[in-house]
């Protein structure tokens, strides 16, 4: 009655101070480990040379917005998403349109291929992840054959398949990232601690483990346990949402892309922030980014329509690439590495090597 | 009941900070060593930093044009 109330109050007042001794603690661990920072031990590394990075194919076909884009495992195929609820299955060589699907939504904001090439994902003001096979046979429609995986309770913002077409990672804008079993569409695990929309995640590079990183509205970027469903590691230090979360290819940092203007490199093992790619003439959000297969260069996507492109150790920009006409909407290096992929406003996709 | 669900949010809140309190972590100077060396060890499989012998990457070939 009136003493629960007090006591409620207490218990409330205790916790508080405990939540935040607890922060406090856990910067003083990490401030403790933070001896140096990345660009001073890369300082004997060689500097690289000039870039000449050009739109080598121009992908035109959509209709409004492009949201998203993922490539196939075969380094050619292309999928990429719409604001008109298109999605398009691309063969990037010859840029010739190989499948579309009209969604029965617009703002498809999430697509991504199957590790077999035999099916996308893709979702959006749905709230859902459809999984559909991809046919060449010109009596199926792809429609058809349409299968509801995901249903969270706001927009799908972003999909991706596990190391086989038998699963699917979620995240929405209902605050979660869930994991699907694709056949049965159950519900395998959900990934709660976000304190808004998730936009972006990105599963670790199969031999780290089960783990993946997803970033947020709350401008946290967090690192998941998948058997678990329990957060392991938590990154604060983004002014805004966090748009993009990629991880470094030998697993052990993450890089993310943030509306505050900033791209910054997080190391799991050193548990901390250990580089921010930001430029005072640098204003517009990122939207997307990437690595190439070394890690060596950071490749981002900007709301002011350009490319940059960052030397990953030492910090510094070291090209800037111009043609889309509008914002960058999504950008992924092709998986063998000799190209990358970038998607944007201006209805287009452009491939750069 | 409002001061309940918060009462189990704060309750939730301390238990994953202690969680991430108690991680193991290494020191910068050895985690930015070893990123470093990931770099250097894979540069030269890199198309997209040190570029590939002229003819195999199939996005900078010349495309042929058909002349009608």
């Amino acid at each position: 009655m009136a003493t629960d109330g007090l006591h409620e109050n207490e218990t409330l007042a205790t916790l508080k101070s405990e939540a935040e001794s607890l922060k406090g603690k856990l910067e003083e661990e990490r401030a403790k480990l933070h001896d140096v920072e990345l660009h001073q031990v890369a300082e004997r590394v060689e500097a690289l040379g000039q870039f000449v990075m050009k739109t080598r194919r121009t992908l035109k076909g959509h209709g409004n917005k492009v949201l998203c884009m993922d490539w196939c495992k075969d380094k050619r195929r292309i999928v990429s998403s719409s604001q008109d609820g298109k999605v398009i299955v691309w063969d990037s060589f010859t840029t010739n349109k190989e499948h579309a699907v009209t969604m029965p939504c617009t703002w498809v904001m999430a697509c991504a291929y199957a590790p077999s090439g035999c099916a996308i994902a893709c979702g959006g003001l749905d709230n859902k992840c459809s999984v559909y096979p991809l046919t060449f046979d010109k009596n199926e429609s792809m429609a058809a054959k349409k299968k509801s995986v995901a249903m969270h309770t706001n927009y799908l913002s972003a999909c991706s398949f596990t190391n086989s077409d038998m699963q699917i990672l979620t995240a929405s804008g209902d605050g979660t990232c869930a994991l699907w079993d694709v056949e049965s569409g159950q519900l395998l695990q959900s990934f709660h601690g976000h304190g808004a929309d998730v936009l972006c995640l990105d599963l670790a590079p199969s031999e780290t483990g089960n783990t993946f990183v997803s970033g947020g509205c709350d401008k946290k970027s967090m690192v998941w346990d998948m058997r678990s469903g329990q957060c392991v590691q938590a990154f604060e230090t983004h002014e805004s949402d966090v748009n993009s979360v990629r991880y470094y290819p030998s697993g052990d940092a993450f890089a993310s892309g943030s509306d505050d203007a900033t791209c910054r490199l997080y190391d799991l093992r050193a548990d901390r922030e250990v580089a921010i790619y930001s430029k005072e003439s640098i204003i517009f959000g990122a939207s997307s980014v990437d690595f190439s297969l070394s890690g060596r260069l950071l490749f981002a996507g900007y709301n002011d329509y350009t490319i940059n492109v960052w030397d990953v150790l030492k910090g510094a920009r070291v090209s800037i690439l111009f043609g889309h006409e509008n914002r960058v909407s999504t950008l992924r290096v092709s998986p063998d590495g000799t190209a990358f992929c970038s998607g944007s406003w201006d209805h287009t996709l452009r491939v750069w090597a | 009941m409002s001061s309940g669900a918060s009462l189990y949010a704060l309750q939730r809140l301390v238990e994953q900070l202690k969680l991430e309190a108690g991680v193991e972590r290494i020191k910068v100077s050895q985690a930015a060593a070893e990123l470093q060396q990931y770099c250097m060890q894979n540069a030269c499989k890199d198309a997209l930093l040190v570029g590939v012998p002229a003819g195999s990457n199939p996005f900078r070939e010349p495309r042929s044009c058909a002349l009608l």
